[in-house]
């Protein structure tokens, strides 16, 4: 199974109640996946810094100087906010890639959940009650997020075997479904240079992404080649930096319901998990289409493509 | 009337006093408010009651019904009035992924659009869509009638057997060993009380009647053990 909400603001001043929206809608969709849960918030961020969401099994070893160490080996200064298992640092753009690497070298326990501008993962083994509160994600603002709830199927319920994946820099994938050529494409997408961490079939579909994004392709472009490429079942919900995107595989087993207001554009497995947002009453809502791509944006129209059979 | 809370008093209290009603019951019509995507709601009732859901439902609302109506004001999720056995389902708004599925009789009438696989195997029931039906509709579907009067997806009617499809607007394509037929006067007569029954307003001159090529395997007495 798996459950999956999303929640793309249009109207700005909800942006401090979208933790606690997005949260209501998770812990909704517990029956759904029960193993892990995770989220993907996209909030402000400092121009000119980046941000690099961590996670470690021993925070308090790991993180306590983790900044300094980090500062010291680096040009410019790095800052830590340290969240339960999770940190994000902020690493000056120009130090990035340096930034991973001393990372590696320094603290190789250490996992990168996410890189960006903007965006920033949290995901953890448990009920996702429990999981949103070891994070505060109620608390969190953003302009968009997307969140998961897992029941495991194709790999083992671990930290970094949970959903949200991070794809690309500011870019992430949640995933219900199960992909059935995932090895296959796995060794295929290895061959081309594409680091993958994990045994599991979702990373595979978003390295899959940002193989065929470094290869030229837009993120609309990347999905509906997916179409072609991933073999299986699957319903995606990705976020970018300034929006978020909807795909379906052409059989549609794996449930989805949108709803549309003024405000927000949302989505879920499930009616159930939109049922408390405000004016869902009035909001349209209706089940996307199979192999369709749908895509909102802050900076510009909504999307919609269907895929040429 | 009987009004019950669904969000205050849960579903298996609800459940439970709809399958306690006898035959004979006094309580014949009840309301459901606060259904709020809620699963399995009004599932496998057997008594000739009313009741109206206020507002939209989850996973299978009223399945395996029998003698029941069963009214949703609002959108059902997947499985809606799934292996129904007599009695109707009114949908007012839309219904996901394999409404009606394996139906033996009764009637359900979705008065907004159906998603894919609406009416699959059905086995005699009556479905009048008064939108559009997405992919795989009616897939080996064995007996009983899908009325549309929208457009359908792809693959309509797959391996299908002695099922009726009418429909009124375009089939983005036919699946498998289905053919378009002829609209014969018995079928005119058949379909004008499917539509009545319904509550639609379609004329049934419109509507275009498909059904099996009966090529397939199966239909084939030398294949037979």
């Amino acid at each position: 199974m798996c459950g999956i909400v999303g929640l793309f603001l249009k109207d700005q001043s909800l942006a401090p109640q979208l933790g606690a929206m997005l949260t209501d809608m998770l812990i909704t969709m517990t029956d759904r996946g029960p193993d892990s849960a995770g989220i993907a918030i996209y909030g402000s961020g400092e121009d000119g810094t980046v941000k690099l969401t961590v996670q470690s099994a021993t925070p308090e070893a790991d993180f306590a100087t983790l900044a300094n160490d980090l500062s010291a080996a680096l040009q410019g200064a790095v800052a830590i906010s340290v969240v339960d298992t999770h940190a994000v640092l902020d690493v000056p753009a120009a130090e990035l890639d340096a930034a991973r690497a001393v990372l590696a070298e320094i603290r190789p326990t250490v996992r990168v959940m996410s890189q960006g501008e903007s965006l920033e993962i949290y995901k953890e083994v448990g009920l996702p009650r429990s999981v949103a509160e070891r994070f505060a994600l109620s608390s969190m603002t953003g302009t968009h997020g997307i969140g998961h709830t897992r029941m495991a199927t194709e790999s083992a319920v671990t930290t970094m075997g949970a959903h949200p994946f991070n794809t690309g820099s500011d870019q992430c994938l949640v995933h219900n479904g199960s992909l059935s050529n995932h090895n296959s494409l796995r060794r295929k997408l290895r061959r081309e240079g594409v680091h993958i961490q994990t045994e599991n079939d979702t990373e595979v579909g978003a390295a899959y992404l940002t193989w065929k994004m470094r290869e030229g392709a837009s993120l609309g472009q990347a999905l509906e080649a997916s179409l072609d490429d991933l073999d299986g079942f699957f319903t995606f919900v990705v976020g970018t930096k300034d929006g978020f995107g909807v795909v379906r595989d052409p059989i549609a087993c794996k449930p989805a319901v949108m709803a549309e207001t003024d405000q927000y554009v949302a989505f879920g497995s499930e009616y159930r998990a939109l049922v408390n947002l405000p004016g869902i009453e009035e909001a349209r809502v209706w089940e996307p289409e199979p192999a369709t791509v749908y895509f909102w944006s802050h900076d510009s129209a909504p999307t919609t493509h269907e895929k040429a059979a | 009337m009987q009004v019950f809370d669904l969000e205050a008093e849960g579903l298996r209290a609800l459940n439970s006093s709809l399958h306690g009603q006898a035959e004979n019951t006094n309580q014949t019509h009840w309301e459901v408010v606060n259904p709020k995507g809620s699963h399995a709601i009004a599932v496998g009732l057997d008594a000739p009651i009313e009741v109206n859901v206020k507002g939209s439902t989850g996973y299978y609302c009223a399945g395996m019904n029998q003698q029941a109506t069963v009214h949703v004001h609002g959108s059902v999720g997947p499985g809606a009035a799934e292996n129904m056995m007599s009695g109707m389902v009114i949908v007012e708004g839309d219904a996901s992924q394999y409404a009606g599925a394996t139906g033996h009789g009764g009637t359900l009438v979705i008065k907004g659009n159906a998603s894919s696989r609406c009416g699959i195997s059905m086995k005699g029931i009556d479905i009048i869509v008064h939108g559009n039906i997405g992919h795989m509709s009616a897939f080996m579907a064995q007996s009983g009638n899908l009325v549309v009067c929208g457009d359908a997806g792809d693959a309509l009617g797959d391996s299908l057997y002695e099922a009726r499809l009418f429909v009124r607007g375009s089939v983005k394509s036919l699946g498998a060993d289905c053919v378009e037929k002829e609209m014969r006067p018995e079928h005119i007569e058949l379909l004008s009380e499917l539509l009545i029954r319904g509550g639609c307003d379609a004329k049934p001159e419109e509507f275009k009647r498909y059904g099996s090529a009966r090529g397939l395997y199966n239909f084939n007495i030398d294949n037979a053990y």
